[in-house]
């Protein structure tokens, strides 16, 4: 049988500047800073994972990457090239899927590709035999002939996907890739991620599940209010807090307690007055994390900014 | 520059597979208005009517090709586009390929041509019906030119409108009125000069004057073919224009 053949990347020359650079960006909007001073390095291999809830700058800072909106102040390179200057070379770089369905919905799946393939030169050969191949992976072979108007969510979506790798791009940026699929759509998503990550691809997303963000990143960056607040590996930055929290409710409020290790957690409810009842002992997450670092959980947070 | 006219292709590729799914329906709409105009205006009202050495009948049906040019054009181009700008993103996917930006002008700027073209020599088909039309070399070159100039005020608007009323007030605004002032439905000789030099910025008007000289047969009016082709670059250069000013 034959071997099992790569989707992703081509092999490439690694830069100093690391697959992503982003230095002091800032993107002003009237009043508003939906990106402020951002500096970040993304290396190559890494799955990146942006947290934050919606309005917090991740979109933004998504549509600077891929020369769509150009930054008020700062630099960012992808794979040594800059954005702003190079942005032909740039464009070659990354594949994108953006959190809205950005799909000519008159075209069918087949002539998707077949479009991406044409604009970034794929010859023809080559060209059909990739998309073949990706629709494949992405599980749409039977539905190559139907138009994207036709197609579910969770295929719309798998489409995009197919179609940013076409062109075998070394970055891979997602934003908010499983936005309102459902649990078993967005564990293939998770797992096609995974995957192409294992052949090579450099993965950077944008996510406002906690989960998500816990269960694909090898490191997260967490941006509330166009900052960079943290940045870590998940377990990293739970440990900074503490790898277990103690949920007391006190006064009709729920109060957070972090403890390092289990028994230290155990020692403090057994210590706490007998009228507090309910009482909950569990490891802590990626929201803690957010929580205590801008008081509000990340859902909250996105109601403000409506 | 053949990199250039590949992706440029390429673009109006995707737009002509759309064509091709739905052209039944682009047919029947874009030689609607210009039936019914021609019905109204040529039979209904013209019948009768002279205008210098023709009939009203023959002097209409040019003008009313121009018109169709510069509608079918206009809106083949824009109307897209617009929504796919604005509402569906899915312009976004030319934004971010690695093309120049004058292969995304033309590329988006090709369907209204073709749609343009497709339409008012549909309607020139039913007009020679009617009226015996001389078609010339120098037509067809003057009908091209007018599909490429309304083609790029067409992209020009949708790269600038800020939502979907943007286009209808555009198209009201700047269509409308060289619908009818623009020398398709009568000739300028009687208006009050500040109008005729008002009309004479149109240029639909330009469209009009080269269509009607070659159909009739009368001498070609080469400083209207010039205004034509510069009225072309200039809309041409204000989309390059507009594209860049987007991604801020």
């Amino acid at each position: 049988m034959e071997a099992h053949r790569s989707i992703a990347a081509t092999p490439f020359i690694k830069d100093p500047r690391g697959m992503i650079l982003i230095e002091n960006l800032t993107k002003v909007y009237g009043a508003i800073k939906a990106v402020d001073s951002l500096s970040l390095k993304v290396e190559p291999g890494e799955i990146f994972g942006f947290l934050g809830p919606n309005g917090a700058g991740k979109t933004t800072t998504i549509r600077i990457l891929t020369t769509l909106t150009k930054p008020t102040s700062g630099r960012a390179w992808i794979n040594g090239f800059e954005v702003t200057r190079q942005p032909y070379e740039v464009k070659k770089q990354f594949g994108v899927v953006q959190q809205h369905l950005s799909l000519d919905r008159e075209l069918t799946v087949w002539e998707i590709m077949e479009l991406h393939g044409r604009l970034h030169h794929i010859k023809s050969g080559e060209r059909r035999r990739r998309i073949e191949e990706l629709l494949e992976y992405v599980e749409l072979c039977e539905h190559a002939r139907r138009k994207v108007r036709d197609l579910s969510g969770g295929m719309k979506r798998k489409l995009m996907i197919a179609r940013a790798l076409l062109h075998r791009p070394r970055l891979l940026l997602l934003d908010e890739p499983t936005i309102g699929l459902d649990a078993e759509t967005r564990r293939r998503i998770w797992q096609l991620i995974r995957r192409l990550n294992s052949e090579g691809t450099t993965i950077f997303l944008t996510t406002h599940y906690i989960e998500e963000a816990e269960a694909l990143c090898h490191r997260v960056g967490i941006i509330h209010q166009g900052k960079l607040i943290a940045l870590g590996q998940p377990l990293e930055l739970r440990l900074r807090l503490g790898e277990f929290a103690v949920e007391v409710l006190f006064d009709g409020q729920v109060h957070y307690h972090y403890f390092q290790s289990r028994e230290e957690a155990k020692a403090y409810v057994r210590n706490l007055p007998s009228e507090i009842k309910a009482i909950v002992v569990r490891e802590s997450n990626l929201e803690d994390v957010f929580v205590e670092l801008t008081g509000r959980k990340v859902e909250d947070a996105e109601n403000l900014v409506g | 520059m053949l990199r250039i006219l590949w992706d440029s292709y390429s673009i109006w590729w995707a737009d002509l597979m759309i064509l091709k799914h739905l052209w039944q329906r682009f047919l029947i709409t874009s030689l609607m208005s210009p039936v019914l105009y021609l019905l109204a205006f040529g039979f209904g009202l013209g019948r009768g009517i002279r205008v210098g050495e023709v009939n009203y009948l023959e002097f209409v049906i040019p003008g009313l090709i121009a018109l169709t040019a510069m509608n079918t054009s206009f809106n083949g181009a824009g109307m897209k586009l617009n929504v796919d700008r604005l509402f569906y993103k899915a312009f976004d996917e030319i934004l971010m390929a690695p093309v120049s930006p004058v292969s995304v002008v033309l590329g988006k700027s090709l369907i209204g041509v073709l749609r343009g073209l497709i339409s008012s020599l549909a309607f020139l088909a039913i007009g020679l019906a009617f009226s015996p039309l001389r078609i010339s070399f120098l037509f067809i070159l003057s009908l091209l030119l007018s599909c490429f100039a309304f083609a790029f005020v067409g992209v020009l608007a949708a790269l600038l409108a800020q939502s979907h009323q943007d286009m209808s007030t555009f198209s009201r605004v700047v269509l409308m009125p060289m619908a009818f002032l623009g020398g398709t439905f009568f000739s300028l000789e009687h208006l009050p000069g500040w109008l005729r030099v008002t009309i004479y910025l149109m240029p639909l008007l330009h469209s009009n004057r080269c269509l009607r000289a070659e159909a009739l047969g009368q001498t070609f009016p080469w400083i209207s073919f010039l205004v034509l082709i510069a009225f072309g670059l200039v809309f041409f250069l204000a989309c390059l224009f507009a594209l860049r000013r987007m991604s801020t």
